[in-house]
């Protein structure tokens, strides 16, 4: 990250990322259309299934295929496994140790152990969705365009149901643990950007929506949608078009959908001090707190009217034709387009993830945040600023690690 | 001798193999009170300066600082250890190797020149000396504990080198190839995931990557005759580990007979 002071102002921020780039959009060309949903899980490890599943919806738009709900609800179950192992992973791993003062979560078990074991439980529960459902925790086997390989059976989810009851306890807990929290006073006034699907909080499909009034189908995101590359990033900046920079991921979610969270998710929401909307990026911790919540509730309500799904997939005949798709990852909206000939190889593939989306965001908020502390010295601001980057929980995560502060104050 | 330390580092990859780590819920606290973890930056703001007793190493090579920075990540380390596809075969960025890598970034960014990489994507052992090397893509969880048992033991890792296909039987799986005619890559892929592909109905695509010593012309025609093509079997072996040698030249074995029911490919259509 780099600093550009003049005459006690903060004239330039820029968040350099180094993420050497692996080329998916040009390799994806010339495959099979049923090979994205396994190659581009392997964007990032963390939210395969964010991948996964948009491609999965991009490819069956584009082959005029729409699965059973059933099979929507077992993907969306699957989905909710990744929310919560996500998000336990950023609470408890990344995030929570910053407010408490400590560099690590290990540091923090040394005293607090209690506390690190229940977010690793909540993980662990978060996998056991991602395991059954999914085949795998890290890039899941079990999912395939048009369904599932093989969908799980009643007494197999019974038993997932018992662990989730258990997980929905230490969920709340978890609310009310980070609500204690002391949040610095800082606000943005970003537009925010997030899937809805009014009467139900989005995850796996939605009209895209803004704070700002914007309403488009996936399949007109590029419309809306303008990404960039700055000379000092390999991240891609995203802007929308003929309005500028915005923000997408929990926060957003929540102040779009938080009207359509579930009834114990709205309680705990409530309870913790969140409002209609969330603009302090340091109260991310809270909405992802709650976020869990709704995603437990959300898997016990799936599993308990759960009947396997007979098919589990659909054959995705292969057409000519372009497809979009877009889900919300845990970080925010993913947005993929192929193109795809009359064999069903693909012609051209564009994706959007979630971290390119947000970069103009968090540089803007960086510069504010830099400029109200100016008179710390190099290692306190480098310490605060990650801090400050953490919140947004950038798919960069190492990164936000490993700040390589440079601060020109000439 | 006091707590060994433990270094984790990431390069060209997807963070899944250092993830596994923390996926260990039940025994990440029970390994932090016998190593040190001295540098784990997707974990940890402290950050401990070397040498290291043993480093994890995560990504594969495909910038020329990257290139420096192993060199540097070895001469810190006691025992490195390769995590993953990408650091054992260069992972699914390999498939720049078969391609022209200008080309790719001018699809990608629509300014190539801001973007400097090199036009491979390379296993670490391309460059260092590695200790040993775990497959898989992701790795396995269970795999992980017992690489880092035996380091902190002093015994060699338990990991053992036949296919995916002794696994399967020993998990009592129906074999997708007898019972429905799926390709399925298990006879040549290295062991390890536990067979999770075939015991969910589907072939194995091969993110172990290869086995020791894979029977190339048998495989071929076992996929030839489930239907494959030609180009379906190119396809089938360079995936994750496309970069692996004895992927690379199964991928490019010709021989088989003709597809005999049509066009089907590696995902089971």
């Amino acid at each position: 990250m780099h600093v550009r002071v003049r005459a006690g102002a903060v004239e330039d921020v820029r968040l350099e990322i180094y993420e050497p780039p692996r080329f998916f959009e040009a390799f994806l060309r010339g495959r099979q259309h049923t090979e994205p949903p396994d190659i581009t899980a392997r964007i990032c490890g963390i939210c395969p299934v964010a991948y996964q599943m948009s491609a999965c919806l991009a490819i069956e738009a584009a082959c005029g295929i729409e699965v059973s709900a059933p099979v929507a609800d077992l993907r969306r179950l699957l989905y909710c496994g990744e929310w919560i192992e996500s998000h336990a992973l950023h609470i408890y791993l990344l995030h929570a140790p910053d407010f408490l003062g400590y560099t690590s979560a290990l540091e923090l078990a040394k005293d607090r152990r209690g506390l690190v074991e229940r977010g690793l439980a909540l993980k662990k529960a978060g996998n056991a969705i991602m395991e059954l459902v999914g085949g795998r925790a890290i890039h899941p086997v079990n999912v395939r365009v048009g369904g599932f390989y093989r969908a799980p059976a009643k007494p197999e989810m019974a038993a997932l149901a018992e662990k989730l009851h258990v997980a929905l306890d230490q969920a709340l807990d978890t609310v009310r643990w980070a609500a204690g929290f002391e949040f610095p006073d800082f606000h943005h006034d970003h537009e925010m950007l997030a899937l809805v699907t009014p009467g139900q909080y989005a995850i796996d499909r939605g009209t895209v929506a803004s704070t700002g009034g914007l309403r488009f189908a996936p399949a007109e995101f590029e419309d809306y949608v303008i990404e960039e590359q700055v000379p000092h990033s390999t991240a891609l900046h995203a802007r929308l078009a003929g309005r500028g920079r915005y923000l997408t991921g929990p926060t957003a979610r929540y102040t779009l959908s938080g009207k359509w969270l579930s009834p114990v998710a709205r309680q705990a929401a409530d309870e913790a001090g969140l409002g209609a909307e969330c603009r302090n990026p340091y109260r991310s911790i809270l909405v992802r707190a709650v976020e869990v919540v709704y995603a437990v509730d959300e898997a016990l309500r799936l599993i308990k009217r759960y009947e396997p799904p007979a098919p589990c997939y659909l054959e995705v005949p292969p057409r000519a034709a372009v497809g979009h798709g877009a889900t919300e990852a845990p970080r925010g909206v993913l947005f993929h387009r192929y193109a795809i000939d009359a064999g069903g190889l693909i012609t051209s593939a564009r994706i959007v993830p979630p971290t390119s989306q947000n970069q103009a965001s968090i540089e803007d908020d960086l510069r504010r945040f830099v400029a109200d502390r100016l008179d710390l010295d190099d290692q306190q601001l480098t310490w605060q600023c990650e801090q400050a980057i953490r919140n947004y929980d950038p798919c960069i995560s190492c990164a936000t690690h490993f700040l390589d502060l440079t601060v020109d104050r000439a | 001798m006091g707590v060994p330390t433990l270094a984790v580092w990431k390069f060209a990859s997807c963070d899944g193999c250092q993830l596994t780590l923390l996926d260990c819920e039940d025994e990440l606290l029970a390994i932090a009170s016998r190593v040190k973890i001295a540098h784990f930056v997707e974990a940890s703001s402290e950050i401990q300066p070397g040498p290291y007793d043993v480093s994890l190493v995560e990504g594969s090579i495909t910038t020329a600082a990257d290139a420096e920075r192993i060199r540097q990540v070895r001469e810190m380390s006691r025992t490195l250890v390769t995590i993953g596809a990408c650091a054992t075969a260069g992972g699914v960025q390999a498939l720049r190797n078969f391609a022209d890598v200008r080309e790719f970034t001018s699809v990608v960014y629509a300014r190539p020149d801001y973007i400097s990489a090199l036009a491979t994507s390379t296993p670490i052992a391309a460059h260092v000396d590695v200790d040993f090397e775990l497959h898989g893509c992701p790795i396995d969880r269970r795999q992980l504990l017992e690489v880092i048992m035996a380091l902190l033991a002093g015994r060699k890792p338990n990991i053992p080198a036949h296919s995916v296909c002794f696994e399967c039987k020993q998990r009592g799986n129906v074999c997708v190839v007898v019972a429905h005619g799926t390709p399925c890559l298990g006879p040549v892929t290295h062991a390890g995931c536990g067979a999770l592909c075939p015991a969910h109905r589907r072939g194995c695509y091969g993110c172990f990557g290869p086995m020791e010593t894979p029977n190339a012309g048998a495989q071929v025609g076992l996929l030839r005759a489930a239907g494959l093509d030609e180009a379906d079997v190119r396809r089938a072996f360079r995936t994750f580990n496309a970069g692996a040698p004895a992927f690379i030249e199964l991928s490019r074995v010709t021989a088989g007979p003709p597809p005999a029911r049509g066009p089907r490919d590696i995902a089971g259509r």
